[in-house]
C-alpha cells in the first residue's frame, strides 16, 4: 500500500509520519508520536482507553485513521497540565480519591471528564456517569471516579468565588 | 461513604492515604505498562491459532511464512525444547495432564496456539501468520459437560473426561436428611466470563547480560521464571521475569499468557521480541471462569435450621487443566457458605470439554457457590414462610464452629454484624416508588484469603536504610492496581515511622527481589504484608538499642514517627533516622534485614474429605435494590451496599475500591456478561458483544468497612480482593424475585431470561386461575 505524508501536533509538539491510509491514529500517536499515555484496550472503539482530544473534542483514536488527523491538534492526558501546580488538579483529585486503581482507563477518563467540566458545571452524579459511558473501567466500579470529578467541580466552584 | 467500628489505635498515620508514587504516575499518564516499552531491534511476535475446536493436526507448513520479508522465526511444537506450558499442580498429587505451549498432534479448543511468528514489524508478523498452512482433520469433540459425561463420549485426554473429583464432608448426611422437615433440591447454572482487564496481555523478552533471558511482562506471578526455564531447558537461574504494573489482572494473568511465546521467540532469534494480544484473541482463547452446575439438596427442620447438605458440583474445565483442580476444590470446600452443618457431603468434579480452558478468576470457585448457597436459604425461607434473614441467623457459623471439612473457625466471625449493617443501611432509605417494579435482596458470604494451608505458603522481604535515613524495601510482589506496592510502604511506616516520600519499594523482579509468591488468592496483603511487618520489626529491633543509647532512654519508650525517633516523655528530642543509621553502622550494626513469613500449615485428606483448607476467611453481606422492567426484562441496579470485616484497614481508599470494583464485576456476572460458545466455537470475541457494566449502569456502591482486628494478615488485616465478588449475583436474584416474583437459577439474568421467567410465571398463574374458575 502507498503511504501518505501527514503532520499533526501532539500536545503542541509537531509530529510527522508517512502512513498507509488504513493506519489508525492511535498507532501514530504511540509510535511516531511517542505518546504512550494513549492506550490500546480493544481496538474497536468500545473501551475508551485510546481517548484523545482531536481539535478539542474527544474521539476514540483507534477508530480514526491517521490520515483523517492530518493537520489536527491532538491533546493527550499528558497535555493536561496546570501551570501553577504541575499536577493538574483534576488528576490530583483522581489520585486522592482512589479513582485510579490499575490506571489503564485513567487517561481516557480524565480527558473525557475535563472536556465535559469545561462545558457544564454543577452536574449531578448521574449526569457525570452519563459523560463516562464511553470509558470502561474494570477496577473501580466508577464510584470513586465520580467522587473525584464531583470534588474537582466543587473545588473549581470555590476558587471561582 | 463508610463507617468503621475501630478500637482506639496509637498510630494514626496509616489512616492518611499518602499518595504513593505509582498512583501519581497513573493519573499523570506517565506510568509505563508492559507495551509502553521498546528496545532497539525489537521484533514483533504473533501467535497462529487453531480455528476448529477439535481436530487432528495433519500438518503445519511454515515454508511460505518463513520466506515472507522481515520474518526472523516461525516456530512449531518441534521447536519447543520442553513443550509443557502447564502440568496440573493440584497440590494433592493427582494424575497430571499436560498443556503444551504449542499443540503437537491435536487441537483441543478453538484458538489453541499452533505456531509462533517473529518479524521486524507487526504487519509482517501478522501477514506471515496468515501464510502458515495448517491442515486440520476435524474430529468429534464434546462441547458441554453433559456431552463430555455421556457414555462413549469422545475423550479430550487419554484418561477420560473427568479430570478430578473432590470430596469434602463428614457425618451422615443421608440419615440426617431423612429427619428433615423440608428438603430443598435445586440446581444452579453459571456461565463462562472473561476477566476483560483493559490492558491486553503484553510483554517483551530479550537476552540480557550474562545470558539471562529476561522478560518484562504484565503478569501476576514472577515465579513463572522457573517454568520458562524448564520450557527452554535452561538453568532456572538463567531466566528473569520482571512484572510491570498491570492494567488489571483478576486472575487472568495468574497463569502464563504471552510469557512462553515471547521467551521462545527471543531465545530462538537472540533478539528482543515484543508480543501483545489483540482483544479478539484474548476473548477467544485466554482462560475464563469455570461455569459451574451446582445441585444442592438441603434438609432443614421446621425452624429452618440446616440438618444436612448434599451437594454436587460440575465444573467445565475446558480443554486443559490449568488451575481447574484447585478451583473445584475451592468450590467444594466453601460450598456451604457461612452456615453450620454437621452432616454434609460435597462432591465437585472438573470435566474436560473441547472449549476454552478455564482457570483462575477472582473468587476462584468459591464465588460461584455463593449464588447457590444464598438462593438455597431464600428457597428454604419461602417454603417455610419465614423471613430469609431469620433462617440465616439461625444457621450462621461463629468462632469455634466446625466447617464441613471438620476444621474449626479460629478467628472472629462477623457475618451477622455485616448483615445487620446492610439491613439498617438499606432500610434507612425507603424504596424507590416510580411506578415500576422495585425489589430488594441481600446475600452473605465467607470467602477464604490466603492459599490452602497444605501448600505451605511463604513470602520474603528485605528492608534496609540508606545512610541518609531513606528506606528501601525489596519484595517480589506484583501489583495489579490494588496498591500491592503501596501497602508495603504503609505497613513499614506503621512500624518504623518512615514517610511515603522517603521510602522506595522495589517489586516484581525475580532476579532482584526476595520472592513473595504471586498476587492471587487474596493472599498478597496477608503474606507479603506479614513479611514486611515481620522484617520491619526485626529492623527496628536491630536499631532500637542504638537509638535508646543515643537518646538516653529505654527501648520501649521510643516513638518512631515522621522519619525520627524520640523518647515518649521528651518528644522534642528528635533523632533523625539518618543519624541513627549512620551511628548504627559505625557500631557495626548493619541497618538491614531479610525475613520470610511462613503461613500456618496443615493437611487435607482427599479420601475422607476432611482436614484443613484456607487459613482464614473474610465475612460479608451485601444488599441491593433493583428496578425490573416487566416488558423488557431489563434490571437496573438502583442502590448497592456492601459490608465486609477487613480486620484492619491499611488504606481506606484501596479497601473501598476493592469492594466497589468487585461488586461491579459481580453485577456484570449477574446480569449481562456471557462468553457464548456454540458447538465449541467461541462467538463472543468483541467488547461489543461482551457486556460489562458502564458508568450509567451502576449506582454509587456504598461500602461499610468493619475492623475487628483479628485477621491473620499484617496488623490484624484480612484479604479483601476476592470476597466482595461473591454475594452480588444472589443479592440481585433475590431482589428480582422481590420485585416481580420470579427466581432465576441460571446466570446471567439477562433481559431475555427475566422476561421469559415473568411470562412463564404469568401463564402459570393464569392457568391456575382458569382451573379455579372451571372448578
Amino acid at each position: 500500500m502507498n503511504t501518505v505524508p501527514i503532520t499533526l501536533r501532539v500536545n503542541g509538539r509537531p509530529v510527522a509520519a508517512s502512513v498507509t491510509p488504513n493506519r489508525p491514529l492511535v498507532e501514530v500517536l504511540r509510535d511516531e508520536g511517542r505518546s504512550m499515555d494513549v492506550k490500546v484496550g480493544c481496538g474497536e472503539g468500545v473501551c475508551g482507553t485510546c481517548t484523545v482530544l482531536l481539535d478539542g473534542d474527544p474521539i476514540n483514536s483507534c477508530l480514526v485513521f491517521a490520515v483523517q488527523a492530518d493537520g489536527a491538534e491532538i491533546t493527550t492526558v499528558q497535555g493536561l497540565t496546570d501551570p501553577d501546580e504541575g499536577l493538574h488538579p483534576l488528576k490530583r483529585a483522581f489520585a486522592e480519591h482512589g479513582a485510579a486503581q490499575c490506571g489503564f482507563c485513567t487517561p481516557g477518563m480524565v480527558l473525557t471528564a475535563e472536556w465535559h467540566l469545561r462545558r457544564k458545571r454543577g452536574a449531578s452524579r448521574d449526569e457525570i456517569r452519563e459523560w463516562l459511558k464511553g470509558n470502561l473501567c474494570r477496577c473501580t466500579g466508577y464510584t470513586k471516579i465520580v467522587d473525584a470529578i464531583e470534588s474537582y467541580d466543587r473545588q473549581m466552584e470555590e476558587s471561582d468565588v | 461513604m463508610s463507617e468503621t467500628l475501630a478500637a482506639p489505635r496509637q498510630e494514626q498515620r496509616s489512616r492518611r492515604d499518602e499518595l504513593h508514587r505509582d498512583f501519581v504516575e497513573k493519573v499523570s499518564g506517565s506510568l509505563r505498562y508492559a507495551d509502553d516499552w521498546s528496545m532497539p531491534g525489537m521484533l514483533h511476535g504473533v501467535v497462529v491459532r487453531a480455528t476448529l475446536p477439535s481436530a487432528r493436526i495433519v500438518s503445519i507448513d511454515t515454508e511460505q511464512a518463513r520466506l515472507f520479508p522481515g520474518v526472523r522465526a516461525v516456530l512449531t511444537a518441534a521447536d519447543v525444547p520442553h513443550n509443557v506450558a502447564s502440568e496440573d499442580p493440584s497440590g494433592l498429587g493427582n494424575d497430571s495432564v499436560v498443556m503444551p505451549v504449542l499443540a503437537v498432534d491435536r487441537v483441543r479448543y478453538d484458538g489453541e496456539p499452533l505456531a509462533l511468528v517473529a518479524a521486524e514489524t507487526q504487519e509482517a508478523a501478522e501477514a506471515a501468520a496468515q501464510l502458515v498452512v495448517v491442515d486440520l482433520e476435524e474430529i468429534p469433540g464434546v462441547f458441554s459437560v453433559e456431552a463430555a459425561m455421556a457414555p462413549g463420549a469422545p475423550a479430550v485426554h487419554a484418561n477420560g473426561n473427568e479430570f478430578v473429583q473432590w470430596h469434602v464432608g463428614r457425618g451422615d448426611p443421608d440419615t440426617a436428611m431423612e429427619q428433615a422437615h423440608l428438603i430443598v433440591d435445586e440446581t444452579y447454572h453459571t456461565q463462562h466470563v472473561d476477566h476483560a482487564y483493559l490492558e491486553p496481555e503484553s510483554g517483551i523478552g530479550w537476552i540480557d547480560t550474562d545470558g539471562v533471558l529476561t522478560l518484562r511482562v504484565s503478569t501476576q506471578v514472577i515465579e513463572h521464571a522457573r517454568e520458562l526455564a524448564d520450557i527452554l531447558q535452561l538453568p532456572q537461574s538463567k531466566v528473569r521475569v520482571i512484572a510491570t504494573f498491570m492494567g488489571g489482572g483478576f486472575g487472568g494473568k495468574e497463569d502464563m499468557t504471552v510469557e512462553p511465546h515471547v521467551a521462545l521467540l527471543a531465545w530462538k532469534t537472540q533478539m528482543p521480541v515484543r508480543m501483545v494480544w489483540s482483544r479478539q484473541e484474548s476473548l477467544l482463547a485466554r482462560q475464563k471462569r469455570h461455569p459451574l452446575t451446582m445441585r444442592y439438596r438441603t434438609g432443614v427442620d421446621a425452624s429452618g435450621r440446616i440438618l444436612a447438605q448434599d451437594i454436587t458440583i460440575y465444573g467445565n474445565a475446558g480443554a486443559y487443566p490449568m488451575l481447574s483442580a484447585r478451583v473445584l476444590f475451592a468450590s467444594a470446600a466453601h460450598a456451604c457458605g457461612p452456615y453450620q452443618v454437621e452432616d454434609v457431603r460435597i462432591r465437585s468434579h472438573a470435566i474436560f470439554t473441547n472449549t476454552v480452558p478455564t482457570s483462575a478468576f477472582r473468587g476462584f470457585g468459591a464465588m460461584q457457590v455463593v449464588f447457590a448457597h444464598e438462593q438455597q436459604i431464600e428457597h428454604i425461607a419461602e417454603r417455610l414462610g419465614l423471613p430469609a434473614d431469620q433462617v440465616r441467623r439461625i444457621n450462621f457459623v461463629s468462632r469455634g464452629v466446625r466447617r464441613p471439612s471438620g476444621e474449626t473457625l479460629d478467628t472472629e466471625v462477623s457475618v451477622e454484624d455485616c448483615l445487620d449493617q446492610v439491613r439498617s443501611t438499606l432500610n434507612s432509605v425507603p424504596a424507590a416508588a416510580n411506578g415500576v417494579r422495585i425489589g430488594r435482596g441481600v446475600a452473605c458470604n465467607m470467602h477464604p484469603y490466603g492459599r490452602n494451608v497444605f501448600i505451605a505458603d511463604r513470602a520474603s522481604a528485605w528492608m534496609g536504610f540508606e545512610p541518609d535515613g531513606t528506606l528501601v524495601i525489596r519484595c517480589g510482589v506484583t501489583d495489579l492496581g490494588a496498591g500491592q506496592a503501596a501497602s508495603l510502604v504503609q505497613i513499614a511506616s506503621e512500624i518504623l515511622g518512615t514517610t511515603v516520600g522517603r521510602t522506595t519499594v522495589h517489586i516484581g523482579d525475580s532476579a532482584l527481589n526476595p520472592l513473595a509468591g504471586g498476587t492471587f488468592a487474596s493472599r498478597q496483603l496477608y503474606m507479603s504484608g506479614n513479611a514486611v511487618e515481620q522484617v520491619a520489626r526485626e529492623l527496628r529491633d536491630l536499631l532500637a538499642p542504638v537509638a535508646a543509647g543515643l537518646l538516653g532512654t529505654a527501648i520501649d519508650e521510643l516513638v518512631w514517627v515522621d522519619d525520627t525517633v524520640s523518647p515518649r516523655t521528651r518528644p522534642d528530642s528528635k533523632l533523625e533516622l539518618g543519624e541513627l543509621v549512620r551511628h548504627a553502622e559505625g557500631m557495626g550494626v548493619m541497618p538491614y534485614a531479610h525475613s520470610t513469613y511462613h503461613a500456618e500449615t496443615g493437611s487435607f485428606d482427599p479420601k475422607t474429605g476432611t482436614g484443613r483448607t484456607a487459613p482464614d476467611y473474610t465475612y460479608g453481606a451485601h444488599g441491593v435494590e433493583v428496578e425490573v422492567d416487566e416488558a423488557t426484562g431489563l434490571v437496573k441496579v438502583l442502590r448497592y451496599v456492601a459490608c465486609h470485616d477487613v480486620g484492619r484497614i491499611i488504606s481506606r481508599n484501596r479497601v473501598e475500591g476493592q469492594i466497589q470494583g468487585a461488586v461491579a464485576q459481580g453485577v456484570g456476572y449477574a446480569l449481562s456478561e456471557d462468553i457464548l460458545i456454540e458447538d465449541g466455537s467461541n462467538t463472543t470475541t468483541l467488547f461489543a458483544n461482551y457486556l460489562m457494566p458502564t458508568a450509567p449502569q451502576l449506582p454509587d456502591i456504598e461500602t461499610i468497612v468493619l475492623e475487628r482486628h483479628l485477621g491473620k494478615g499484617p496488623l490484624g488485616a484480612r484479604g479483601i480482593g476476592e470476597p466482595p465478588i461473591g454475594p452480588v449475583a444472589s443479592a440481585i436474584a433475590s431482589a428480582i424475585h422481590d420485585a416481580v416474583g420470579v427466581r432465576l437459577a441460571t446466570l446471567p439474568m439477562t433481559p431475555e431470561r427475566v422476561r421469559g421467567a415473568i411470562r412463564a410465571n404469568a401463564s402459570t398463574n393464569a392457568t391456575h386461575t382458569d382451573e379455579a374458575a372451571v372448578r
